[in-house]
């Protein structure tokens, strides 16, 4: 295994504070083909205000890592916190907002509502939800959409609603699970801008899990490249790109230098494969 | 714009007119309905159908064209056969077939109509279906009385409307006893049973692999068997019948709950796991709206089936009221156009149970890809 290689931090965002610990975290599934190894010996630290991309071909174990902080999965062995606790504590004090690969509104609502789901099920008075639900569908670029359903909108703007969603509860931690995927190009680059855009005036610490090196490299401060069979960490890259970053960055020398070194370290993960 | 296209209704109709002209009793025809000033007259609405309809005239035009001569047509045929039922001819019927095809035409330019207004068209979507309803009674009263069916076999539609006029204090006894009571109970009941039942399965395993298998043995009692049973336990009145409405709704309601239950994606339950909702939060807000596509299919079945339970376990035992008492008793009578009566009113009743639930339907499951279009 390699280790993981700390550089020197660029970013004076970065703060002593650790929000996510994994040491030696493994996770393997049983299944009817003989086990999986979906995560190998992962160590990692993330810390307070850092937007951590985790990028890697498919099976290389980047959501199960993300679900895995979230609870959503139990690692087979190894240590993990979140926030100084176990994910299962941190998950009941609802210290993270989770966003899926898709939207995953409920049909039955309309946007302000679909925003509101999480703040009913904790119990904020109806006034406060009313005042948060404005405030983070501005925060998203929503506002005049809140009385439409879900499947009126366009598929972006269903993804801005459900990052509205996981922003509502103001939890410190948001876990993105390949949110922009299904999107196409230019809207993709547009939700990212926002997305850096909304980083910024948060201060939140965000784990984005991407497919794509581009994303990667112009969203984050910390970039994590894994491997598959068995899912672990070959690299991880701290950003030098400036904490402001137009869309255009991505022509600049820094910027292609830090993405041909997350593609070498995709590479090396195959060649174990072959 | 005057062009003459015929449609091949009315082309048919004009071959049915030319062969009632050769069959009618003066050109040598057998008999065929006592008054023949009545045939003529609804020769002359056939023909003026047929042409009019195919000279070009605007699609409103020849509605309305249509509309008058195909229902004058038949009107002349129906009551020009009265005092003389069976002894209709070839002309007679190919008249008929004329009036019958003119429907159809006024049916085809009345769908291919385009409206301005969204409430003739909502009334346009109720007049189609009403006139095709309205031509199988036409069709039924005319050939019943034309070939002079026994009436022991089908009465024709004017004589069960005559009865059910006369009978309504009657019919409205049988309703009250069969429908407000023994329906609605049991319906109640046995949707509401089989609702928490699918939801308690859901929470606790042992009832899932329990009472599931139980239920599916349930669902295949025999109607015919446990209607007796049940006016053994509960007596003449309606309850026994209420209870047999109970066994037969029970089930589609537990096993399409069930299944509803389960209907929610993954990615969906996931997300309410990480907002650490509670199991009952999670049934409101997520499971139960996700499953009320499955909730409402079963109330539109057990609908139809509540009825049917009703009436047949009538059947097995009752006091002298009732839908189901009526239909044996008048059977055994020979009185079959109450029988008749009771199977109308029946039918109605359904239809508005049915239609009352899937207009709920619409309005909770507003959101689902079947009613939304898309």
């Amino acid at each position: 295994m390699l280790e993981t290689k700390i550089a020197q931090p660029s970013n004076t965002r970065k703060a002593a504070e650790t929000v996510v610990e994994a040491s030696d975290l493994s996770l393997t599934f049983q299944t009817n083909d003989g086990p999986v190894h979906a995560l190998s010996d992962v160590s990692l630290s993330i810390g307070k205000g850092e937007f951590v991309s985790f990028i890697g071909p498919s099976g290389c174990g980047k959501t199960t890592f993300l679900r895995v902080i979230a609870d959503l999965e139990q690692p087979t062995s190894g240590a993990i916190s979140v926030n100084g606790m176990t994910p299962s504590q941190a998950r009941e004090n609802r210290a993270y907002g989770y966003v899926f690969q898709a939207a995953a509104l409920y049909p039955w609502r309309t946007i302000d509502r679909n925003v509101a789901l999480p703040l009913e099920i904790m119990g904020i008075p109806r006034a406060e939800q009313k005042e948060r639900v404005a405030r983070t569908l501005e925060l998203v670029n929503l506002t005049g959409f809140e009385k439409k359903f879900p499947w009126q909108l366009s598929g972006g703007m269903q993804q801005r609603a459900s990052i509205a969603r996981a922003l509502a509860f103001d939890a410190d931690l948001l876990l993105m699970d390949e949110p922009f995927g299904a999107l196409d190009e230019i809207v993709r680059d547009h939700l990212n801008e926002q997305l850096l855009d909304l980083w910024a005036r948060t201060n939140k610490t965000i784990c984005f899990v991407t497919h794509s090196i581009p994303e990667a490299v112009y969203l984050s401060t910390k970039i994590v490249v894994m491997s598959p069979r068995p899912g672990r960490v070959t690299d991880v890259i701290e950003s030098t790109l400036p904490a402001e970053r137009p869309l255009d960055i991505r022509e600049t020398p820094e910027f292609l230098a830090i993405a041909a070194r997350v593609r070498d370290g995709l590479r090396a993960g195959h060649s174990y494969d072959d | 714009m005057n062009t003459f296209r015929p449609s091949w209704q009315a082309i048919l109709c004009v071959l049915a007119i030319i062969g009632a002209l050769f069959t009618l009793p003066a050109a040598g025809g057998e008999a065929a309905i006592a008054d023949s000033d009545n045939l003529l007259v609804a020769l002359a609405l056939l023909f003026i159908g047929a042409a009019g309809s195919s000279i070009g005239l605007a699609a409103g035009v020849v509605a309305l064209l249509l509309f008058i001569t195909a229902h004058g047509a038949a009107w002349m045929l129906v009551t020009g056969i009265a005092g003389g039922e069976g002894t209709a001819g070839l002309s007679y019927f190919l008249m008929l077939t004329g009036a019958w095809l003119l429907a159809w035409r006024l049916v085809s330019v009345l769908s291919g109509l385009k409206l301005p207004h969204k409430a003739l068209a909502f009334g346009m979507r109720l007049l189609v279906p009403a006139i095709f309803g309205v031509w199988i009674l036409i069709l039924w009263e005319a050939i019943v009385r034309g070939a002079g069916v026994p009436f022991i076999l089908l009465p024709p539609p004017s004589a069960i409307a005559a009865r059910m006029a006369s009978s309504v204090p009657v019919l409205a006894a049988d309703v009250s006893q069969t429908i407000f009571k023994a329906v609605l109970v049991g319906y109640v009941m046995g949707c509401t049973a089989g609702f928490v039942a699918a939801v308690l399965a859901d929470r606790f395993l042992f009832l899932r692999r329990g009472l599931l298998p139980i239920g599916n043995m349930v669902s295949a009692l025999p109607i015919i068997g446990i209607a007796p049973i049940m006016v053994m336990w509960f007596g003449f009145d309606w309850p026994s019948k209420a209870a047999v409405v109970v066994v037969m709704t029970f089930f589609p309601m537990l096993v399409n709950t069930v299944a509803g239950l389960a209907a929610s994606g993954s990615m969906e339950r996931d997300l309410m796991r990480t907002y650490a909702s509670s199991y009952w939060q999670t049934l409101f807000k997520l499971r139960l709206p996700a499953a009320a596509p499955f909730i409402f299919n079963a109330l539109k079945i057990n609908s139809t089936l509540a009825l049917i339970g009703a009436i047949v376990a009538e059947f097995f035992g009752t006091p002298i009221v009732g839908m189901g008492f009526r239909i044996s008793t008048e059977v055994g009578r020979m009185n079959v156009d109450m029988v008749w009566a009771e199977i109308a009113v029946a039918a109605l009743a359904g239809s508005v149970f049915y239609g009352v639930i899937a207009l709920i339907e619409r309005g909770v499951t507003f959101w689902h890809p079947s009613i939304r279009g898309g």
